[in-house]
């Protein structure tokens, strides 16, 4: 049971939930960045939602099926083909043995999450399937003729349709503000709130960098190094907000102006650069 | 301690400093996944239900873990170490000397995986970090940053004042427990020739 790797586009990695819980260790959870699709499509092909999936940045990636397997594409949206053939992603597929499923360029949003009935079975490192970009660890991203090992499949198949969640030119998401908005003018808290960020091209992974205005601090001084959470929105010295990915170091010494709301992280996997960023107040 | 809000899945307890934030950290990980900064613990869990659970707690008994005590042989051959020395107003032996002079403390993790950040050191070594960070920076690496010590378990970009460097493995993936360094353990640098 496996999928062979044709070609692995611009950059194909191996994503679970991830491994939380080893801080103290100096290790992030990494995981899936877009966690609502990878719950799709396990769902899709009936899988446990924490089944390992691919997660393929832009289009290019292309799977042949060793021997016949279902798979569900969620994620971006965009041309899917099996054999040439269009296929409808959010939708369960049967794969048969020797055709090519190909992952087209997105016409909206960046990651493509491919699962297959029965979770990519490779090896675990610390308890997660997960490749973490940051800390280079986990399976290693995918390159061609890899061949993914396949579980048994264990549950029902779903005939069920997800419509994509992304959006075309941007999102908003919900933030609380703190720990450290007290480390910012109220100016700089207000511009957070109010500027439409745009995506920079060097965001990853670890953090969607935006474009914008400065945000002002009102104190100087180091901050002693804290731990950050997944949708940190840490401002670094140029006064430019980074919103931690995935990957993000578990600690960091650049105040944190606000958190992004977790289950609204997600979208932040589907913007692509030059998209507009809005942050919402949210008070939980 | 205050507690801030750190999104809807978390909060950061602000502790007055490293000592009150382990006594929290040591009190808090068997009820919350928690985890150590300098002088903070983010404990996770819905904001609300950690708020209520912290309300009734008390960490004045709470007794940090014991670490082990490890010894760190270094070579002073940092491509910082004269840079540092001048920032401080000293001579690179005189680094090196305070540098070893009194041991070190694992505060806490982070930065990469098997990375902990040495506390207790003396004084006078601070120094800020890096204005541009490098690119990258070789496994091994000793740095200073504020007040902190540490060494890079592997290669990674990397901002703080590199001063020597250590054959000694941070991090090893086949080892049981793969970190070498825990928060608590004690740290003793020693100069290899």
């Amino acid at each position: 049971m496996s999928l062979r790797v044709i070609d692995p586009g611009p950059l194909s990695l191996l994503e679970d939930l991830g491994r939380p819980g080893l801080v103290d260790l100096g290790v992030g959870a990494a995981g899936a960045f877009d966690r609502a699709a990878l719950r799709e499509a396990n769902s899709l092909v009936g899988n446990r939602e924490d089944a390992a999936i691919v997660e393929a940045l832009g289009g290019g990636l292309a799977v042949i099926a060793v021997e016949s397997h279902v798979v569900a594409v969620t994620g971006a949206a965009g041309p899917v083909t099996v054999d040439g053939r269009a296929v409808t992603s959010g939708r369960a597929i049967a794969l048969r043995r020797g055709e090519i499923l190909r992952l087209g360029t997105p016409v909206v949003g960046l990651r493509w999450t491919l699962a297959v009935a029965g979770g990519f079975d490779v090896e675990e490192v610390l308890g997660s399937r997960s490749y973490d970009t940051m800390a280079a660890l986990g399976p290693t991203p995918l390159e061609r003729d890899r061949v993914l090992p396949v579980g048994r499949p264990a549950g029902p198949v779903s005939t069920r349709t997800y419509p994509p969640l992304v959006t075309s030119g941007g999102v908003e998401v919900r933030v609380v503000l703190g720990p450290r908005d007290d480390w910012f003018t109220p100016e700089a808290v207000a511009a957070l709130l109010s500027t439409p960020w745009t995506v920079d091209p060097v965001s990853d992974r670890i953090g969607v960098r935006l474009d914008g205005p400065a945000l002002a601090r009102s104190r100087s001084g180091e901050l002693p190094s804290e731990p950050v959470v997944r949708g940190s929105i840490q401002v670094t010295t140029s006064g430019r907000p980074v919103v931690l990915g995935p990957d993000h170091p578990v600690t960091g010494g650049y105040p944190v102006i606000g958190v992004v709301v977790d289950a609204d992280t997600d979208r932040l996997a589907q913007v692509r650069p030059g998209d507009v960023v809005r942050f919402r107040r949210h008070r939980p | 301690m205050r507690i801030l809000p750190c999104g809807d899945t978390a909060v950061l307890l602000d502790c007055d400093d490293a000592d009150e934030a382990r006594r929290w950290h040591a009190r808090l990980r068997d009820l919350f996944p928690a985890a150590l900064g300098a002088c903070t613990v983010l404990v996770r869990g819905n904001p609300a239900e950690v708020r209520a659970a912290l309300g009734g707690l008390d960490v004045s008994a709470a007794e940090p873990p014991v670490g082990r005590e490890i010894e760190i042989p270094v070579v002073y051959d940092g491509p910082d170490l004269e840079p540092v020395a001048h920032l401080m107003g000293v001579d690179p032996s005189e680094v090196v000397r305070r540098h070893c002079g009194r041991p070190w403390t694992v505060g806490f993790a982070g930065f990469a995986p098997g990375f902990a950040y040495l506390t207790g050191g003396d004084p006078l070594l601070d120094v800020p970090r890096l204005e541009r960070p490098r690119p990258r920076v070789d496994a091994g690496s000793v740095g200073l940053a504020g007040r902190f010590s540490g060494i890079y378990p592997r290669p990674s970009p990397g901002g703080w004042r590199l001063i020597g460097h250590t054959d000694v493995t941070l991090w090893d993936l086949d080892r049981d427990d793969p970190a070498l360094l825990h928060p608590g353990d004690v740290v003793r640098f020693v100069e290899a020739r």
